[in-house]
């Protein structure tokens, strides 16, 4: 049985005490995936598991707490599942967990930056390590590596960490190519340099708040501090200050709980490259408290918890 | 009236001259977006895919200030006086290479913000003092649908001027005498034949799509299944309800109105609003008649499918471009909603 058999099996067998399953099946093309909240076996059926399946459903858990519910994860997924418990959102008793091994997902941003508009896609389908894709009526034979979402790069544990079901084989975890990371490279330029780059990117933020309620870790949701009215923190107007102010908010508020799973850059309709900002949010707060977010489920948040010396924060005399 | 051809190279000396008199707003790449920016040559112009973004931001800016403020002095009774000045904007723009959905949208726009009963100064303002040029679409992308909804691919309303792509050039024809004018700007030669084979294939384009969804039952429908909570719950799961379907509609019209800047000074400013959001209802009081994203993605496609129609003549207020679709992170498809709605019966 293949790892897409074997999960859809594991998923109607414990569907009868479950409120529902979410997974993914195909969207509007074959290069969408879009989540399927399966509550009958016939909704198994649509299931599918693939370098398309790219949304977090981990996302969703929160506001779905108080039902029993079945997520499948890949890799990245379960760390958020992971880092929600750890913060007491979720009741692990009422969560089912399906994970897999994850072999990357597709990223359209990149993709669209190789081929142009992706409006016309016959099919898409990964063979080793190659995309096949035929579009606008050509085959395309792409490395999958020019094509996956950044974050599969690296990725150290392409596995579920946590998981009730474990469907299919353990993946290799990558082992990430030598060479600056986007980051290093960013760094590189001048402070106007990085300065300038960072209002152009914000120009264009529509401030629709997607990289906000894609984001498994925003828990705030419907009170998010950037619409408060009273007080009234952050100015409705979408300049490049305003909208740069409030990706410094959203920042701050994951600092040491960002999970790295890419979500906030690719729901951005507008294609600016937050990752870069969480990147040097996760960089520092590991450097400082020697933590990653979504590890450990008794891990306790760093800016949650005190030392009267923190061992790697040196203290001023 | 007359055809003429421009050839695609003459895109660029035609945008120059036009932005001689007006703000030329064109499709512009930047990322992997392409979004409308004010222009003053055709070199970095897109004129082959949707943009991301919809043309409505050009007459109904995301921010707009209303009028700014300043503290008068006190008076002699202790009040304290405000000094407003009034914002109102001025100068001539061209909406350059929308597609003839983006076109409808303004028109959609023009039913609530200008017309016989309604006269809102600052779209006005921006509106009349706006000319389109619309490019006509030879080839539907898989999630347009503007057949469905009353439009077509090739579809002239709303335009001054149209153009019909061919391989090296456009077809252009004038639909109104401010197009007209504008047209007369541009490098040219006569469509000759030219004119027949680029129209004809404009209007074939609409054969590619699928057939028009059949939506004769919403309306009754939607009366029927605006209480079933559980229906409207079961179609906005995988909703965020986040803003990029109604920030990049071309049809979606609501606004904010708050005052930024301190007690001293500022502007009061109206901004984009967007149904999806939990503040968008949420009451002084604390209640929010909206308190759940399955009723409100209910009301997103009550008013583009149910009121605004009952309002203004039964036109819907959908474009059916597909914008919703393609940039939804979810991949929600409205017109599966639409057509649960359509097929909706009671248990
Ligand atoms: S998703 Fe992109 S456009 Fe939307 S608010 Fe976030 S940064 Fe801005
Ligand atoms: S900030 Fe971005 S990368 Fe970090 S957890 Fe949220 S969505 Fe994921
Ligand atoms: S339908 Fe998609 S784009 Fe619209 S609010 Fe929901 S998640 Fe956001
Ligand atoms: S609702 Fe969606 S398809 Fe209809 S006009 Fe708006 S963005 Fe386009």
């Amino acid at each position: 049985m293949n790892v897409l058999e074997t999960m859809k099996k594991c998923i109607r067998e414990a569907l009868p005490d479950l409120d529902m399953v979410m997974g993914w099946e195909q969207g509007f093309d074959t290069l969408h995936a879009t989540p399927l909240f399966m509550e009958t076996a016939e909704d198994v059926d649509r299931l599918i598991l693939g370098p398309t399946c790219v949304q977090s459903l981990a996302v969703h858990l929160p506001s779905l707490k108080g039902k029993k519910i079945g997520v499948v994860v890949k890799g990245c997924d379960s760390r958020a599942v992971v880092q929600l418990l750890s913060e007491n959102l979720l009741n692990r008793e009422n969560l089912v967990i399906f994970g897999f091994g994850c072999d990357g997902v597709v990223s359209l941003s990149r993709l669209k930056k190789k081929l142009g508009a992706l409006d016309f896609i016959e099919s898409a389908e990964k063979k080793d390590d190659r995309l096949c894709i035929e579009i606008n009526g050509e085959q395309q034979d792409l490395p999958f590596d020019d094509i996956c979402a950044p974050k599969c790069l690296t990725c150290s544990r392409p596995n579920a960490i946590i998981s009730d079901h474990f469907a299919g084989p353990q993946r290799t975890p990558r082992i990430p190519a030598k060479g600056k990371t986007a980051l290093e490279k960013f760094e590189e330029k001048s402070l106007p340099e990085r300065f300038d780059f960072w209002k152009a990117q914000m120009q264009r933020c529509v401030r629709c708040y997607a990289c906000r309620d894609s984001c498994p870790m925003c828990v705030c949701r419907d009170h998010c501090v950037a619409v408060s009215r009273n007080p009234h923190f952050v100015s409705q107007e979408a300049t490049a200050s305003e909208n740069f102010m409030f990706q410094l908010i959203h920042v701050m508020h994951l600092a040491g709980r960002c999970v790295s799973c890419g979500e906030c850059e690719r729901a951005c309709p507008m294609d600016i490259p937050l990752g870069l900002l969480r990147a040097k949010s996760t960089e520092v707060t590991s450097a400082l408290f020697n933590q990653e977010a979504g590890l450990d489920q008794e891990a306790v948040l760093p800016l949650l918890s005190f030392n009267i010396e923190e061992e790697t924060i040196e203290e001023h005399d | 009236m007359n055809n003429i051809f421009i050839l695609r190279k003459d895109i660029d000396p035609w945008i120059k001259r036009m932005a001689e008199e007006r703000t030329v707003f064109a499709p512009v790449h930047e990322g992997d977006a392409v979004v409308y920016r004010a222009c003053d040559s055709g070199l970095r112009v897109e004129l082959d895919t949707m943009p991301t973004t919809s043309p409505k931001e050009i007459v109904f800016p995301q921010n707009e200030t209303l009028l700014t403020y300043t503290r008068g002095s006190g008076n002699e009774d202790g009040s304290v006086g405000v000094e407003t000045t009034e914002t109102l904007p001025s100068g001539k723009a061209v909406i350059f290479g929308t597609r003839p959905c983006g076109a409808r949208g303004l028109l959609i726009f023009d039913q609530v913000y200008n017309n016989e009963r309604i006269r809102d100064a600052y779209y006005a303002a921006r509106r009349e003092n706006t000319l389109t040029i619309t490019i006509a679409c030879n080839r539907p992308r898989p999630t347009c649908f503007c057949n469905s909804v009353g439009g077509a691919p090739d579809d002239s309303k709303g335009s001054d001027i149209m153009l019909y792509p061919l391989d090296d050039g456009f077809v252009a024809e004038a639909l109104t005498s401010g197009g007209e004018e504008l047209l007369a700007l541009a490098p040219s030669s006569p469509a000759g034949e030219k004119a027949v084979k680029a129209k004809a294939k404009a209007g074939q384009a609409i054969e590619t799509m699928g057939s028009p969804m059949d939506l004769s039952e919403v309306r009754k429908k939607f009366d029927l299944c605006f209480t079933d909570l559980a229906f409207w719950e079961k179609h906005s799961g995988k909703c965020l309800s986040c803003g990029i379907c109604t920030y990049l509609c071309p049809t979606c019209y609501c606004f904010n109105i708050t005052d930024e800047g301190s007690e001293e000074k500022g502007k009061r400013l109206r901004s984009w609003d967007n149904c999806m959001s939990f503040n968008f209802t949420a009451e002084a009081s604390g209640h929010n008649p909206r308190s759940a994203k399955a009723m409100r993605l209910r009301n997103r496609i009550g008013h583009k499918f149910v009121y605004y129609p009952e309002l203004h003549e039964d036109r819907l207020a959908c474009c059916g471009c597909g914008r919703c679709i393609t940039a939804c992170p979810s991949s929600v498809d409205i017109r599966n909603i639409v057509k649960a709605v359509q097929e909706y019966s009671h248990e």
